[in-house]
């Protein structure tokens, strides 16, 4: 038999205690994580002393001795030793706004504004209620008026003149508002028992996301003008519109598939037992469920065609990257120090993205906790 | 009690399921038709009027242009369809050597993230989601700046060793082929028929004696060795094309054009922390049990990798890298902005110059489309073979 | 009196700083002995039964099993886990190899077997647990009892002289777990160590030399089945067979 005693009389119960030795706080984390084994102690001491070397040299370049004013002369005298964030500094009215006229840029401004606050707003619990379409409807609306002008005393601003971060934002956020409802009815068309149907959208999906965005910005710069009756021009900024939103719906459709496939065939079976019709048991049943799934993916395909809009840069659009090769490469004295205006971009970039990301993993844990029991 | 038949269904009603099916798709392709129709006819005026000439005979005429670099001669006096075929060669040069260098970066960085050293960790995560968060196209377009910008001036050039990096790119030593070469290749297919023999050899061995032995290093040192028989063979002849400085342009060597270099560090950057979240998550999806298992049952921690966990990740990474590899391929398009002459490029050229649009835009599309939908049937092939069979 | 195959002596383990999981744990198991383990969830049992195999690693106190003490050293725990075989409760088959492959794994691997000898050994182990017309199926398309039966055939293979069972049968549907459980009886009889964590009691009347009862990290009460379940001493062993065995 065993040592211990096998009457409970006994049994003394035991209080807990805290572990001898730590393993959790930071001296512990460091003693497991970098100096674990005779490897990863070799590890931590090359890379340590790699950053140790860099990295003092990159903040005194990008910060200590950096040049933060619009100062021409001290820029070029502190040319290859510390940053000259002047460039940003004096340049970015026209990199944040493009073209727009300098006087009026207090109304790209608030429409920007307006169009992140709505986007950070759709992403809060309060405010998923029925009335958020209106909401986006207004704003929209709001967008368009401050922008564009010609009514309510504002003076009219061409879309030509439209650039930088109101123009990345305005084109992803209203391609896949746009592209949702197309994506939708794709994605179940492919799921269809009809075939021609079935196959029209296998085909338009396939096609789409078998080739580059820039073909499919090429065709909208350079084909849409041909399918329009003769006399009638559409403007660049809806051509463009209409590329992003066809290149983005194909995307959605894919991922809305998945999701209506992971429903399992026991909820459109039970919906057909209680006499729903098919687009009422889509409505009401299959979609819900589908697209709760897929949260994360949308919100990942809104990331890529967020970064995607820098492609229109090549079309002649001015959206953020292309405002900025705008704003220096006619300016001989700040070209030397375009890179400094490359970060500056790309930082913004990376708030934007960086942020969408977290906010997708956060959504993702919020799905997974609910499933789990 | 006699059984009764079903009461016979008019085909032709609206209550039929079929029937309705029927007129759905009959009005949907009516729709579409009419669309396309309407598109068509409209087209067809606007070229009329604008005097746009359509047909792809123009793929015969002379180019009229110069391409920047190729793999083979072209002159501006070939034709476009020629010139097409340069723009294909540059595209598929790019995408096969990104995705090569990337496939090796991502996964050591998707590796990286399971590391016990924690500051290797750390940095892997930094670079993932740095390189993922900004747009490609700006990373191509700092990487031109950093290689135009930041490099000499070709009076100037770096000189490292036999290499000379500048403003006109990167020039290294090139081998001349010279009659013993082909002792060389013959050393190398010797070589490699030689290493499938070990392994069959050594796979024997083991089932029968269970004796494991290498089945990755000796196999490689045996196509080296041959390899480098074939080359003595062919009289070792080491005669190497070096660069060499002239006046205006660094002469001899083989040369890659900042454009390619670019194009090259950026889609392999951008790409490389996609790859690594594939293989990142395809490791992470094999359950712990598995792992737990194979150490019960005493298979140290190589074994493990090798026999329980690689197979079990692979089949779960594969399908999205190759998703990754053409994405690649089409980010590669994005050489226009910076000047490289791959497929859109010249398609674009060609366009400007012929007004041709709809055709130019046709080629483009349906070599993606090609390429795309070749490496999606491999895909499948590939999935259909190596699926996990389940009931 | 014959050395205990296995022997914890005041073993005490934690997770993290604060989680005391395993206290002042004094067991001695001695050769042939079948013992079931028993307690409310979180009570440590499964903690228990790995520390044996080194999936779990302890803080305190000293841990030997079959003469060999579990502490860092490698070539330690390769020994133990050479003698120690176990059965999860989430089978862990490998889905990519055969029934067959999975058995032979080890011993070609590890053991150093030819594999003519090796498919003779998992076949006789197949035999064992019944299931040797399987051979050649993928895990995944068995049913859970055929899969948990070949997990106990790849775990004999190895030849063990201790064999452990994490939950068995917690994974399965009711009609599979008898046939689990039959394998399980027959192995009794036949003279192996088991240690075996589980709910179902009527396999602990029938084969258990043992009763262990834990409860919060610690041993309340070790007792002959018949004596445990009549007569529990400890209140809170009596409130835990209260709740099994009431419904």
């Amino acid at each position: 038999m065993d040592g211990t005693g096998t009457s409970a009389a006994g049994f003394r119960p035991v209080p807990a205690r805290p572990a001898p030795r730590s393993t959790e706080g930071a001296w512990p984390w460091m003693r497991a994580n970098l100096f674990g084994s005779w490897q990863t102690t070799a590890g931590t001491v090359v890379l340590g002393a790699l950053m140790l070397w860099l990295l003092p040299r990159l903040v005194d370049w990008a910060l200590l001795r950096a040049v933060w004013t619009p100062d021409l002369a001290a820029c070029k005298a502190m040319e290859g030793v510390g940053a000259c964030w002047g460039v940003v500094a004096e340049k970015y009215r026209v990199i944040i706004f493009g073209r727009y006229p300098f006087e009026e840029q207090w109304r790209p401004l608030v429409a920007t504004v307006l169009m992140v606050a709505i986007l950070v707003a759709s992403c809060t619990r309060p405010f998923w209620k029925r009335w958020l379409v209106l909401l986006w409807a207004g704003v929209l609306v709001a967008f368009f008026v401050l922008m564009y002008g010609n009514v309510l005393g504002l003076s009219k601003v061409e879309t030509d003149r439209w650039g930088g971060l109101p123009l990345t934002i305005l084109l992803s956020s209203l391609s896949i508002v746009l592209a949702f409802p197309i994506a939708l009815l794709v994605a179940l068309g492919r799921r269809s028992d009809l075939p021609a149907i079935r196959a029209f959208c296998t085909i338009y999906v396939e096609l789409i996301r078998g080739v580059p965005l820039i073909s499919v910005l090429f065709m909208a710069s350079f084909m849409f003008p041909l399918f329009m009756p003769p006399g009638l021009t559409i403007d660049v900024l809806i051509r463009v519109l209409v590329g992003i939103t066809l290149f983005a719906a194909a995307y959605l459709a894919e991922v809305i598939r998945g999701g209506l496939q992971a429903v399992p065939k026991g909820q459109v079976e039970a919906a057909a037992t209680l006499g729903l019709s098919y687009w009422q048991t889509q409505r009401k049943i299959v979609l819900p469920q589908a697209l709760a799934m897929v949260v994360p993916s949308i919100v990942n395909s809104f990331i890529s065609i967020f970064k995607d809009t820098s492609l229109v840069s090549i079309v002649s659009l001015y959206d953020l990257t292309g405002a900025l090769d705008l704003a220096i490469n006619a300016d001989a004295n700040w070209k030397p120090f375009k890179l400094q205006g490359y970060f500056f971009i790309a930082l913004i970039y990376f708030l934007f993205c960086f942020a969408m990301s977290r906010y997708s993993q956060w959504v993702e844990r919020q799905l997974n906790a609910g499933r789990r029991r | 009690m006699s059984t009764k038949s079903p009461p016979r269904k008019s085909p032709w009603s609206w209550r039929s399921r079929a029937f309705r099916g029927l007129i759905y798709q009959v009005a949907a392709m009516a729709v579409i038709g009419l669309a396309a129709w309407f598109l068509w006819s409209n087209t067809l005026t606007n070229m009329r009027v604008r005097g746009i000439q359509s047909g792809f005979d123009f793929l015969s005429q002379p180019a009229g242009f110069s391409i920047g670099e190729s793999l083979y001669a072209f002159d501006s006096a070939e034709s476009y369809l020629r010139a097409f075929g340069v723009g294909l060669t540059n595209t598929l040069r790019v995408a096969i050597a990104g995705i090569v260098l990337a496939t090796i970066l991502g996964t050591l960085i998707g590796i990286g993230r399971f590391s016990r050293n924690g500051l290797v960790r750390g940095l892997c995560s930094a670079y993932v989601e740095c390189f993922r968060n900004i747009p490609v196209l700006l990373q191509l377009l700092v990487w031109y700046l950093v290689l135009t910008e930041v490099f000499p001036a070709i009076q100037d050039a770096w000189k490292l060793g036999p290499f000379f990096l500048s403003k006109g790119g990167l020039n290294f030593p090139a081998p001349v082929w010279a009659p013993g070469e082909a002792w060389l290749g013959a050393g190398l297919l010797a070589g490699l028929a030689l290493a499938w023999f070990w392994r069959r050899w050594a796979r024997r061995q083991f089932d029968l004696t269970g004796r494991a032995r290498s089945m990755f290093w000796m196999p490689l040192a045996l196509v080296l060795a041959a390899a480098l028989a074939g080359w003595l063979a062919g009289g070792a002849s080491t005669v190497l094309d070096y660069p060499v400085k002239g006046e205006f342009a660094v002469e001899n060597g083989g040369a890659l054009t900042p454009e390619f270099l670019a194009l090259l560090l950026g889609l392999t950057m951008y790409t490389a922390g996609f790859i690594a979240e594939v293989v990142r998550s395809g490791i992470a999806s094999v359950p712990a049990g598995q792992g737990e298992a194979a150490a019960a049952l005493g298979l140290d921690r190589r074994m493990e990798i090798r026999l329980i966990l690689l197979p079990q990740a692979l089949r779960v990474i594969i399908p999205p890298l190759t998703n990754q590899f053409l994405n690649l391929t089409k980010n590669s398009s994005l050489a226009v902005a910076i000047g490289y002459p791959d497929i859109v490029s010249i398609a674009n050229t060609a366009m400007n110059q012929t007004g041709r649009a709809v055709e130019c835009i046709a080629i483009l599309m349906s070599v993606y489309l090609t390429l795309s939908l070749l490496t999606s049937a491999g895909m499948n092939w590939y999935n259909a073979r190596v699926a996990i069979k389940e009931r | 009196m014959t050395e205990p195959i296995i022997s914890f002596d005041k073993v005490n383990k934690w997770y993290g700083n604060s989680f005391h999981v395993l206290r002042d744990i004094d067991l001695k198991v001695a050769r042939g002995e079948k013992i079931v383990i028993c307690g409310p969830s979180g009570s440590g049992k499964s903690t228990l039964i790995r520390c044996i195999n080194r999936l779990e690693e302890h803080q305190e106190g000293r841990l030997v099993v079959d003469g060999v003490e579990l502490t860092d050293d490698v070539k330690a725990i390769d020994e133990v886990r050479k003698k120690v075989g176990m059965v999860f409760q989430q089978f862990n088959l490998f889905p990519h190899l055969t029934v067959l492959d999975n058995l032979t794994l080890s011993p070609m691997w590890v053991g150093k077997l030819p594999r003519k000898e090796a498919v003779e050994k998992a076949m006789q182990q197949l035999e064992r647990v019944r299931i040797a017309d399987q051979a050649n199926k993928y895990p995944l398309q068995l049913s859970g009892g055929q899969q948990q039966r070949v997990a106990i055939a790849r775990a004999l293979c190895l030849t063990p002289k201790i064999m452990l069972f994490d939950e068995p049968t917690s994974a399965l549907d009711p009609e599979m777990i008898k046939e689990v459980l039959d394998v399980m009886i027959e192995l009794a009889s036949q003279g192996i160590t088991m240690l075996c964590v589980t709910h179902e009691m009527g396999f602990a009347k029938a084969v258990a030399d043992c009763v262990i009862f834990m409860d919060e990290g610690q041993i309340v009460e070790s007792a002959p089945p018949h004596d445990f379940f009549n007569h529990p001493q400890s209140e809170r062993s009596r409130d835990f067979l209260s709740k099994i065995l009431g419904h």
